[in-house]
């Protein structure tokens, strides 16, 4: 007997019995009791065949091997930093994840990092032991200038939009190069800074509603 | 024997939950009955300090649960005491069988519990903020988590009992309470009454339970819930235009901020 009582992408809240049968699977955020799937968080019902899932409508950023976040050096050891990245916990830029080669016992840490900087790396380890991260990547970076936008992290994949459709619009029609934390921190810097920060406010508020790349488009084609 | 302010023996007070009144924490929510009313505030998982106090397989919940001293008509001393203490133990217990702490090893949840105003069933008001404000701060929970109060005043059994009807009652049983499990989480009693009114107590804290556990949902989905797509539609048209009473004022005012906000920021900027 399958019983439907919630159909795909409806808000649920934690305890929201989904569907009761043993026909589909649990996915994210979504366990099984007895013969019915219920939702763990608040968010979107997501069904994608057999599996069901719940897409979360808030929560602070869980650390994801491959990511690339923006954090902040709060911390300088004898091989390596420690950045805040607001997450479940710090994570760790040891001296082998940068490019250039570091002499820990003749170089001054804090000529490369210090604390207080801002950097934009890849989420290298994401382990219940460790949570390491990596300047080894093309797009990796100390921000000298720019601005920083916090935004929800659930809210991210909004921001970006599918395949990036979200991101690239509000570049080319601010003329600003933009970074995206999947933590949810944006640095953006370029013309028409307040224009972004704009755009990220309302993506933010209406994550929810659909045809909000068509309202971007709108309010950046008017200013 | 009658109540005060002419309740019926398995009437709540009146209830406001809201959800999201602190912006700068993770999770938030405000539960008042009648005249106790609770803040709570979730924090978190973020990184667990002190750190011996981690957890190598799952997270740590921690709870502070404090009375504001303009909370009662007599001043609380600011700061833990021996009660308090008691309850941030108890509220604890009571939220963790719904929590998947598991998920986040070594993390830490912090949880603050204020009581703004205090007229008896402040546990219970606590809890009921603290598992909204977990569940609006994304949390993976089993279920929200419920708490009622119930007593037997004269030969009558008196759901969520307030200040004065505290002093004349035989018993006061709080519990707290998992709808889908059907679980009891928290469970104090004060008095002395027979087994039989023991279990009439708690069959009608039970059913208080139920009647918030309905309340609690209508309070998250007021924040997260949306609206249906053509009201969304109609929303989004132009200002002007009178499709729905209510909706072209709040798409008027929309308007007012969008144009005022880049003006502020830039203002702010000036500052920094």
């Amino acid at each position: 007997m399958t019983e439907i009582l919630k159909n795909d992408r409806d808000v649920v809240v934690p305890g929201d019995e989904i569907i009761n049968s043993m026909d589909y699977l649990p996915g994210k955020n979504s366990f099984r009791k007895g013969n019915s799937i219920y939702s763990k968080r608040v968010g979107l019902v997501s069904v994608h065949g057999r599996v069901i899932s719940v897409i979360p409508l808030s929560g602070v950023y869980i650390p994801k091997a491959g990511d690339m976040v923006i954090g902040k050096v709060s911390e300088i050891q004898s091989s390596g930093w420690i950045a805040d990245i607001k997450s479940t916990d710090r994570a760790y830029l040891p001296v082998s994840g940068i490019r250039e080669f570091v002499d820990t016992g003749k170089t001054d840490m804090s000529k490369i990092y210090a604390v207080g900087d801002i950097i934009y790396a890849k989420i290298n380890v994401a382990s219940q032991s460790s949570l390491q991260l990596s300047m080894m990547d093309p797009r990796a970076r100390k921000f000298t200038s720019g601005r920083i936008v916090p935004i929800s992290p659930a809210k991210v994949p909004r921001l970006i939009g599918k395949e990036g459709s979200m991101i690239n619009l509000i570049k080319n029609k601010t003329n600003c190069r933009i970074n995206v934390g999947q933590n949810g921190l944006v640095w953006f810097e370029g013309e028409k800074e307040n224009l972004v920060t704009e755009s990220i406010r309302i993506i933010e508020r209406d994550a929810i509603y659909e045809g909000l790349t068509d309202r971007i488009s709108e309010l950046l084609e008017k200013a | 024997m009658k109540r005060k302010n002419d309740r019926k023996p398995g009437e709540l007070r009146p209830i406001v939950a809201k959800v999201g009144v602190i912006p700068r924490a993770d999770g938030s929510a405000l539960f008042s009955m009648g005249r106790t009313t609770a803040i709570a505030a979730v924090y978190g998982p973020r990184e667990m300090h002190p750190k011996r106090m981690q957890s190598a397989d799952s997270a740590v919940l921690k709870t502070i649960y404090s009375m504001a001293p303009f909370s009662t008509s007599e001043r609380v001393r600011p700061g833990p005491s021996r009660r308090s203490y008691e309850i941030c133990k108890v509220t604890r217990q009571a939220l963790e069988p719904a929590v998947f702490l598991e998920e986040f090893p070594k993390a830490g949840i912090y949880l603050f519990i204020n009581i703004i105003e205090a007229d008896a069933g402040t546990r219970t008001a606590g809890i009921n903020a603290a598992s909204l404000a977990l569940a609006d701060a994304g949390i993976p929970m089993r279920d929200l988590v419920t708490a009622a109060a119930a007593g037997k005043v004269g030969n009558d059994y008196f759901l969520d009992l307030e200040g004065k009807e505290e002093d004349e009652t035989i018993c006061d049983l709080p519990i707290a309470y998992m709808h889908n499990e059907k679980k009891v989480t928290l469970m104090q009693m004060d008095g002395d009454i027979s087994p039989k009114d023991a279990k009439g107590v708690m069959d009608a804290a039970i059913k208080g339970c139920e009647i918030i556990y309905d309340i609690q949902k209508k309070a998250l989905m007021e924040k997260w819930g949306y609206k249906k797509p053509q009201a969304k539609a109609a929303a989004r048209a132009e200002p002007k235009k009178t499709a729905e009473p209510k909706k072209p004022a709040e798409t008027g005012e929309k308007a007012k901020t969008k144009k005022a906000a880049p003006k502020k920021s830039t203002k702010k900027e000036v500052k920094k």
